[in-house]
């Protein structure tokens, strides 16, 4: 019992109990300066459920050889497009969620096809390329954001306005529907069950996909592309798929989070958001070449607490409103963290 | 006694206690050219490194015996230490700048320098190029090689069998030049072009310049060499003037018998003879290294063939060529049904099944247990070891309780030793990687095994149990094997019949027992038999 659970221990490896440690500093100075404890969890598992299918986003193409998908926010904007409509055609609660993940597939898989087109063009500059196809999809969505036809009131710039709107309430639409399933307080924790149960069936899905024949492929066209080959694995087509499917849950993702956060975010809103993704995957213990679902997990529980409770923390212990630098200061930090050691594992 | 330019006495070395070369002595007179012929592993490139003082010696240990220059001792540490002591390398690749003109190329960090005001100012290195000068050096070093090139081409347009001579005129130009090596220098030249370069070391020698000629040629070293040393295995097996000896000897002695022939049970009546179960036609294959320019083959069904050939032959390429894994052209047919090339899922499931020479590259996944190194193709190429049908094939799961009972029958059947089959592969031996290639092959149930280089870095006691393994399949499982080595000797153990390969062309094929001399003549391109 003692030894197995050593061994755990040991299994999470050094920055992984670092990360542990200061959360653990983190908790004992919010208790300390009188901070409730228990509503800064709830906060925790709800950002958790927000962000985690993002971060499940990178595991394909991690385990496909092509390395973190800087890219997602092509993914992102593309399950925007099937919230949007969703939302123009007026479906509410949990249809009007399903609606919206799944008008935004076709979108996804479209715009992954072609994105795995041009990461095959630039073989090894995956990540580079992919950031900046992230980038330029935000731009140009930006155009679009203002001209594409859509017409709901609640939508558009109010008072005879067109174009869409930055931040569109999701509150009269599908809004923490998730959330509210199930949902329960405990001592003032409250338990967003449906978000997690939603995260956990992707968690699922993908642990099941990575032991099918498909996953096996994938699995071996990113450890070794020649083995791959010579046991009669389609490579290109392994990593067109491994692609197309972190794609689709980029736009699953941004639907899971825009539900809980009650708004979708338009124009500028997804440019940065594969970031956080990138660092929790890495702080979770993967590398630029090795991920798993627990990876995911690990990772996004330690990236999204930390987030959440240190900005408290510091607010307590420093005077005057720093929050926001604070914020900036932790999360890129740990990016920068994450990716000096990813690389140094991973790039051989 | 002749005034050697170069002694090489009693030159022995050793790479982690395996010796590599035991008591070879050299001398090279003025004006002298000495050949060195032997087999691929025969020591001819450590003698190289060591009288060049590369790196890799001294990261290994240094060397024992002495170097003399002219009568000089002399310590070789470095390669710029060999340059300065007057001994010039012709590279077997080049070493030249594409965009560079041919004089650039002859003279860099050479260049001939004239005052300018700029230079009076700030030194030396702002002085501009005399390039009237260094174009009638460049020029004169060609003429010396019996060349006419205008030197002020780039180099990037030459056709290749040039840019050979412009890397000998640039050691010609370093003027004092005492010994030349050339190692292998006319593997890329055309007839004509090799023709010229011996012509032109001929015409090296009478100005006292040494010759250090590395080849398997043995034509080429009847032409030109004066002296020549035969080595084998690090040894020297012999050394004579060319006068006393002959091709047929140089290639007997090169060759030389490794092993005793064969105390596995032939059986040539076995097996139908006019039963082809592949025919090779036209096959051509643009593997890098080892291309494959025309080769036809019938393989029998039952048998064990071997194909054999020296390193850049193009025998590893037939393998690789016909399992689509380098771009290959003509037609291959199984059992009368073409196989489609450039598609390695095509000869997969048509049951051809190939054990790769590079093991750690494209033979394993160092990173997964052994269990799933296995199964991996069988699930990827025959849909088994997966559980029922869930939408498509791709989606159904893998049946861990299949793969480890299929697994754990390998690991017994051909001792793979490990602490279970959910080791990673990475963490066994050689030998037990290669088992674990072998089984992954054998998994495949194929109707064809190509097996390349299958005793290629694994000790002498794995050696024995690989090959043991193949015949085995051969002769119980019905299994045609066919099975590239460059250890002749391994090829005489197992095979019922041998193909040499050499120069990208089926040299011809001989039986097992054949004379050393057969063997040596074809693996050096000097014999083609018709088949």
């Amino acid at each position: 019992m003692w030894k197995n659970l050593k061994d755990f221990v040991l299994g999470l490896g050094i920055p992984r109990l670092t990360i542990i440690g200061f959360l653990g500093f983190l908790f004992a100075v919010a208790f300390a300066t009188g901070l409730a404890i228990p509503p800064l969890i709830g906060d925790s598992l709800r950002r958790v459920g927000m962000a985690g299918i993002m971060v499940l986003a990178m595991l394909p193409t991690v385990r496909a050889g092509i390395g973190l998908n800087f890219g997602l926010p092509l993914g992102i904007v593309s399950g925007l497009i099937g919230a949007l409509i969703s939302m123009q055609l007026d479906f509410t609660g949990f249809f009007g969620f399903f609606m919206a993940v799944l008008l935004g597939i076709p979108f996804s898989v479209i715009s992954g096809i072609g994105y795995a087109w041009l990461l095959s063009k630039v073989r090894g500059q995956e990540m580079m390329v992919g950031t900046y196809v992230g980038f330029s999809s935000v731009a140009f969505m930006s155009i679009w954001w203002l001209v594409l036809p859509f017409t709901h009131p609640e939508m558009i710039w109010a008072i005879g306005g067109s174009g869409l709107r930055s931040q569109l309430s999701l509150r009269n639409h599908y809004g923490q529907v998730l959330n509210n399933f199930l949902s329960f307080e405990i001592g003032g924790m409250a338990v967003p069950t449906g978000l997690l149960l939603f995260f956990a069936l992707f968690c699922v899905i993908l642990y099941y996909f990575f032991r099918t024949k498909a996953g096996l492929a994938i699995d071996a066209t990113g450890q070794n592309e020649s083995y791959a080959i010579a046991s009669g694995v389609n490579t290109k087509r392994m990593r067109t798929i491994a692609v197309v499917m972190s794609n689709v849950l980029g736009g699953i993702g941004i639907v899971a989070y825009a539900q809980s956060y009650g708004f979708l975010q338009l124009y500028t809103g997804p440019m940065f958001m594969a970031f956080p993704a990138v660092a929790a995957i890495l702080i979770g213990g993967a590398s630029l070449r090795k991920a798993s679902v627990t990876n995911v997990v690990v990772g996004t529980l330690l990236f999204q607490t930390l987030l959440t409770i240190s900005l408290p923390v510091t607010a307590q212990v420093i005077t005057g409103d720093i929050t926001e630098i604070a914020r900036l200061i932790i999360a890129n930090g740990m990016i920068v963290y994450a990716l000096t050691r990813g690389s140094g594992k991973g790039g051989r | 006694m002749a005034e050697y330019v170069l002694k090489m006495n009693n030159i022995g070395k050793s790479y982690y206690g395996v010796p590599v070369l035991k008591d070879v002595n050299i001398n090279i007179s003025k004006g002298e050219i000495h050949a060195i012929a032997g087999e691929n592993g025969a020591g001819k490139s450590t003698l190289m490194n060591i009288l060049f003082g590369m790196p890799v010696i001294f990261e290994t240990g240094g060397f024992d015996g002495e170097i003399l220059i002219e009568g000089e001792p002399v310590q070789i540490t470095s390669p710029q230490k060999a340059m300065s002591l007057g001994i010039g390398m012709v590279h077997q690749e080049f070493m030249l700048l594409p965009g560079f003109t041919i004089t650039e190329n002859i003279k860099l960090n050479r260049e001939i320098t004239k005052r300018n005001p700029v230079s009076m100012l700030f030194g030396k290195s702002m002085e501009s190029l005399d390039f009237a000068k260094m174009n009638a050096d460049a020029q004169n070093a060609l003429s010396q090689l019996g060349m006419s090139l205008d030197e002020t081409r780039l180099i990037g347009g030459l056709p290749v069998g040039y840019m050979q001579f412009v890397e000998i005129a640039r050691e010609i130009d370093k003027g004092d030049v005492r010994l030349l090596v050339f190692d292998e220098p006319t593997a890329v030249l055309t007839e004509s072009e090799a023709q010229q370069l011996l012509e032109a070391m001929k015409e090296l020698t009478s100005k006292g310049i040494g010759i250090l000629f590395i080849t398997h040629r043995l034509d080429e070293i009847m032409r030109v060499a004066d002296q020549i040393t035969i080595l084998r295995d690090g040894v020297v097996a012999d050394q004579k003037p060319k006068t006393e000896t002959s091709i047929e000897e140089i290639a007997s002695k090169m060759v030389g018998r490794k092993l005793e022939v064969s105390e596995i049970l032939r059986r040539s009546d076995l097996y139908n003879e006019k039963d082809i179960i592949l025919d090779i036609q036209n096959l051509r294959v643009g593997m890098p290294g080892e291309e494959v320019h025309d080769v036809s083959l019938q393989v029998q069904r039952g048998e064990i063939l071997g194909i054999g050939g020296l390193a850049g032959g193009g025998k590893i390429g037939i393998a690789n060529g016909i399992m689509g894994l380098f771009p290959a052209s003509g037609t291959v047919m199984l059992e009368g049904v073409p196989i489609e090339l450039n598609m390695p899922k095509d000869p997969l499931s048509k049951g051809i099944a190939f054990v790769s020479e590079d093991r750690r590259g494209t033979g394993l996944l160092l990173d997964q247990s052994i269990e799933m190194n296995i199964v991996t193709p069988t699930i990827q190429v025959h849909n088994r070891f997966l559980r029922k049908k869930f939408l498509s094939d791709w989606l159904r799961l893998y049946d861990t309780v299949g793969i480890r009972e299929h697994a754990l029958k390998f690991v017994k059947d051909l001792d793979i030793r490990c602490t279970g089959p959910d080791q990673l592969v990475r963490r066994l031996s050689g030998g037990n990687q290669q088992k674990v290639c072998l089984a992954r092959a054998f998994s495949l149930d194929p109707k064809i095994l190509f097996v390349s280089e299958p005793t290629r870095g694994i000790d002498v006691g794995a050696k024995k149990i690989v090959l043991d393994i193949l015949v085995e399949l051969n002769r119980n499982h019905d299994m045609t094997i066919i099975m590239t080595s460059s250890e002749l000797g391994e090829l005489r153990k197992i095979c019922d019949r041998i193909a040499i390969v050499a120069e990208g062309h089926l040299a011809g094929i001989l039986q097992p027992d054949a004379p050393d001399v057969e063997f040596g003549l074809m693996m050096s391109g000097q014999k083609t038999e018709v088949v």
